[in-house]
This record gives structure tokens, sequence and C-alpha cells, in this order.
């Protein structure tokens, strides 16, 4: 019964996959943005669900099960205050200059605007090295979630498999928006189905009440096990979702800023409405599922759903599962094609349309197609050998497209930054994040002294300071690319 | 600075974000812990902001009066 409902929850969403394909055109504009059409309500589910993943369900649970309540405060809260906030300052701006110069990814927009092919390939070669955790991640997920809920009848390979043939399929049919209406579809599946986890969870171990009654204490507040420094430093973290190719992707899509409008106004509230029920359920799991150590936690939602749902319920819960690690699967998959499509064939400048153009929107189509599926095959064959813990493996990711975000925002907005500046930026975040993520694989918790201070408190200041540092001691970009940048501001 | 006052919400929630005062709470509120609850209600006060911000210091900054007429919902 379990497997019948997911599979059929599967050949829905191969369905919306296949009716986008028909509204598909054959150009790259429309493969990877949608010919900028997104309005807002499919932007705000697919930002969110994109965003939200393996990490959000598998890891919140896990983390909570094992320090309790305050990993709400720890992601949860302080990403409901980050994100709107980068999505106001920024998203609308990059979205306006990406549309008026007609760039579809970050490496085009940072080429463009310091007339540097060489940090353009820099930048994308970074961005896709930081990708490759963030897709482990949902790859990961999937199998974990179908081994679990089958009790092994079907192995982790198999899940995984499974979903990197689903994905492949309707991002490969229909490309971004594909991708944004199967991803508000999803979304809307696993916002109501983490709900009703939650709830029936909290009914079988005995209501809310029993949190004070059955679970350690100690779980149910902040105290020793969420540091004060950390949860300074880990409000930095949510910044990533500046720099995510993904997001960056779907905001392109928009069809207007306006759409940006109840995306910055609800994403708050669906920011709580997943991680709350996520965390109860760790935090009650804890009780009722005892002993689980380390990354053995990922799992502990799944199998508290096996414990208290039947059959059917059960599926509909793990499918709510598999909805929010694929939505993010999808659009990070699209994304890293975009990177190297657009990279290698160059986006078309000048306008006419006519057989060369429509050629060239044809080998784009299928050249971006291509590389989703070697990515996806990449990833399927890396989860097979990789462990770490979801979260862990998260944050650390997430600490890399952080430490990215002053370049972004300079790009953006400061006309002064340099070229120069822009490499030591770049330099600066990765030999400092080489380095501290060198020294804490021998140590999965660690922090800046044991302190609970996050390394990104220290890579992201260092990236801003050495990209303000350079640009101000060297010579300022040329009127001609400040001008494709700050129109309102030309000479 | 336009909207300067979205800037100081936005950094006194930053403050308020580091709820110290409900760090060793163990009472249940509601049937959540305090400062669980706590921020759940912090998430509904930033939508809040949000939504101020969004009808009264509409559009964003960096967004051109081109880019303004060109949204195809006025």
């Amino acid at each position: 019964m379990t497997e019948a409902v997911v599979a059929a929850y599967l050949v829905l969403v191969l369905g919306i996959g296949a009716f986008a394909r028909r509204r598909l055109a054959a150009t790259g504009e429309d493969y990877f943005a949608a010919s900028r059409t997104i309005g807002p309500v499919v932007l705000l589910a697919t930002l969110f669900g994109t965003h939200m993943t393996a990490f959000s369900l598998l890891g919140a649970s896990g983390e909570a099960y094992h320090r309790g309540v305050g990993v709400f405060s720890l992601m949860a809260s302080s990403s409901a205050l980050v994100v709107p906030a980068v999505f106001w300052f920024v998203a609308p701006r990059a979205w306006a200059v990406c549309r008026r110069n007609g760039f579809l990814t970050q490496v085009e927009m940072v080429r463009a605007r310091w007339e540097s092919p060489g940090l353009a390939v820099a930048l994308g070669a970074v961005l896709a090295a930081l990708l490759v955790p963030y897709l482990l991640i949902g790859v990961m997920g999937g199998g974990i979630t179908l081994a679990e809920i089958t009790d092994g009848r079907v192995p982790q390979w198999a899940g995984s498999l499974v979903m990197v043939l689903v994905v492949l399929a309707y991002v490969g049919a229909g490309g971004i928006r594909g991708t944004s209406w199967v991803n508000t579809f999803q979304t809307v599946v696993f916002i109501v189905l983490g709900a009703v986890t939650a709830g029936v969870v909290a009914a079988k171990t005995g209501g809310l009440g029993a949190l004070a009654s059955r679970v350690d204490p100690a779980l149910l507040v902040h105290g020793d096990r969420i540091p004060a420094l950390e949860l300074l430093s880990y409000t930095l973290i949510p910044l990533s979702v500046g720099t995510f190719p993904h997001i960056f992707s779907h905001w392109l899509s928009a069809e207007s800023p306006r759409a940006f409008r109840l995306p910055i106004v609800a994403y708050p509230l669906c920011v709580a409405a997943v991680w709350l029920p996520s965390v109860l359920v760790g935090v009650l799991a804890s009780a009722d599922l005892p002993g689980l150590e380390g990354p053995a936690a990922n799992s502990v939602l799944i199998r508290a759903i096996d414990l208290h749902a039947p059959g059917a319920l059960a599926g509909l819960l793990a499918a709510g599962v598999f909805a929010a690690v694929m939505s993010s699967l999808d659009s990070q998959s699209l994304a890293l094609s975009s990177l190297v499509t657009r990279g290698l064939g160059g986006r078309r400048r000048g306008g006419g349309g006519g057989i060369e153009a429509a050629a060239a929107g044809r080998r784009q189509l299928l050249l971006g197609r291509l590389v989703v599926a070697l990515v996806l095959a990449a990833t399927f064959a890396l989860s097979l050998v990789a462990e770490r813990s979801i979260f862990r493996l998260g944050v650390w990711s997430f600490t890399g497209f952080a430490a990215l975000f002053p370049l972004l925002v300079a790009a953006l907005w400061w006309r002064r930054a340099t070229a120069a500046g822009a490499w030591a930026s770049l330099a600066t975040a990765a030999a400092l994040f080489l380095y501290y993520f060198v020294h804490a694989a021998q140590n999965p918790g660690y922090t800046l002294g044991g302190t609970g201070f996050m390394p990104v408190a220290v890579i992201l200041p260092a990236a801003a300071l050495a990209l303000v540092v350079v640009s101000l001691l060297t010579r300022p970009p040329a009127d001609e690319a400040i001008a494709l940048f700050f129109p309102e501001r030309a000479r | 600075m336009r909207a300067a006052w979205l800037w100081v919400a936005l950094a006194a929630l930053f403050l308020l974000h580091h709820d110290f005062w409900f760090w060793r709470e163990p009472r249940l509120v509601l049937g959540l812990p305090a400062g669980l609850l706590y921020h759940v209600t912090y998430c509904l006060a930033v939508a809040a902001l949000m939504a101020v911000a969004v009808h009264r210091a509409w559009p964003p900054p960096g967004i051109t009066e081109a880019d303004v007429a060109g949204d195809p919902r006025g």
C-alpha cells in the first residue's frame, strides 16, 4: 500500500511535467527562465519549495532529536527574517538588471559587470562545486525516505534512483516552467502533509502535553545545546539564499518586480509552517525512538511515520517528504545545467529571429537537457558512497554560498567594486572555506575555538573586507560596464 | 535614506531574535515550550513587517521607473 501511494504521487508529478512540456518553446530563455512569465503565487511556491529540502524536514527533525526545540530558532526563525530581507533588497534588483541585459545566470551577470571571463568561469566553478553537496542532500534524502518507509523492501540506492529518474523526466521535459508547476504542487503537499504528520505523531504520543512528561526537559529549552554565539553566527547562513543558483534562476523567471511581493510577505509564514512540525516530531520521537546516534537521526521523521501511521497514510506522508526533496533537486540540477549550458554556448547577442536563432535555441535546449542528465547521474553515483550527516552537509554548502553574498551584492549595488576586488573576495572566501572545512573534517561539531561561533562568521566578513579594500586600491570599472548595471545613474 | 524605518525595524528584529530571556525557560505556553512559541510568533511578526513594507515602501530600492512601467500588472 505504501509503495502504491508513493508511486501514484510520482505518476502525478510526471503528469504535471508532461503538461508543462506542451508549453515549452525551443529556446534557452524559455527552458531556463520560462520566458519570465511566472506569477506571484507560483513564484512563492517554487521559491519556497526549492529552498526547503531534505535539510528542512529530515535534517531539522534529526537535529531536533539531538538538540531540541532550539533548532527552530537556529535555522527557521533566522531564515524567516533574513530571506525576506534578501528578497526585498536583492531579488527585484537582480531581476531588473538581468532582464534589461538578457542574463540568465549569475555567471553571465558577473562576466558583464566586471568584463572578466576568467572571474565568471571561476565563480561558475565555485557555484557548481558548492551545489554538489546540496544535490547529495536531496538524492540521499530520497533514498533514506523510501528505504525507511518500506522497511527496507526498497533499498536506499533504489529509492535514490527512482527519485533521480522522475526528476530527470519532468525537468528534461518542461524546464523551469515544469519545475515551477511541479514545485507548486509539491510545496502544497509537503506543507499540508508535514502538519498532518506532526498531528498524527503528537496524537499517538499523547499530544503536545506529553512534551513535558515524556521528553528529556533539556530538549525543550535552548540551554546549553544551542550556544548563544552559535545562534548569533547562524544568522548569516540564510544569506546563502542570495547566491543559490537555483533560487537566482527562479528570481529571473518572475513576470515582474511586483511578483516578489507575495513571497516577501508570506515566506516567514511558510517557514514556520514547515519547520515547526519537523522540529516537534524530532523532539517527540526522542522518547519513542531512543538510541539513534549521529546521522542515524536523519531518518527519525520517517521512522516516526512508520511507527505511528497506518499503511496508506504512511505512503502519503512519505510522499510529502519526497515532495520536499524533489522540489529542490529539480531546480538545483536545472541551475547547474544553466551555468554550464550558458557558459559553454554563450548567450545570443543582438536581436532578430530566423533559422539561425531557432537552431541556436534548439541546440541550447538539447545541451541543457543533456547536462541535467549528467548532473543527476553523477550525483546518484556519489550518493552511493557518501555518508555524512545531512544537516552538517547542508550547513557547509550554505556556508560557502553565504560567503559569496558580498560579491553578488557588490555587483548589483556598488559602482566602485572592481574586478580585482571581486577576485579577492572570491579567493578569500574559497581559501577560508577550504581551511575550515579541512579542520572540521576531523570534528563534526566544529566551531571556532569551541565557542559556538560558526566559520561563516569569519569567512563572510573576510570576503567582504577583501572586496572593499582591493576595490578601493584598484582602478574603477569602465563607464560602459557601469552603464549596463546603473543606467539610472549613468553620466 | 528611503524607507529607513524598514532598516531600523529589521535591525530591531535581528536583536530580538536572540531571546536570552527564554533561554532556559521550561514552561509550556499553549502546549509549546515558551522559547519555541516565541520564535513562531517572531515569524508572524516578520511577515507583518514585510506586509507593511510592500504596501508603504514599494517599489524596493534599485528598481527604475522603466522596470515598473514594464510591469504587466501596472
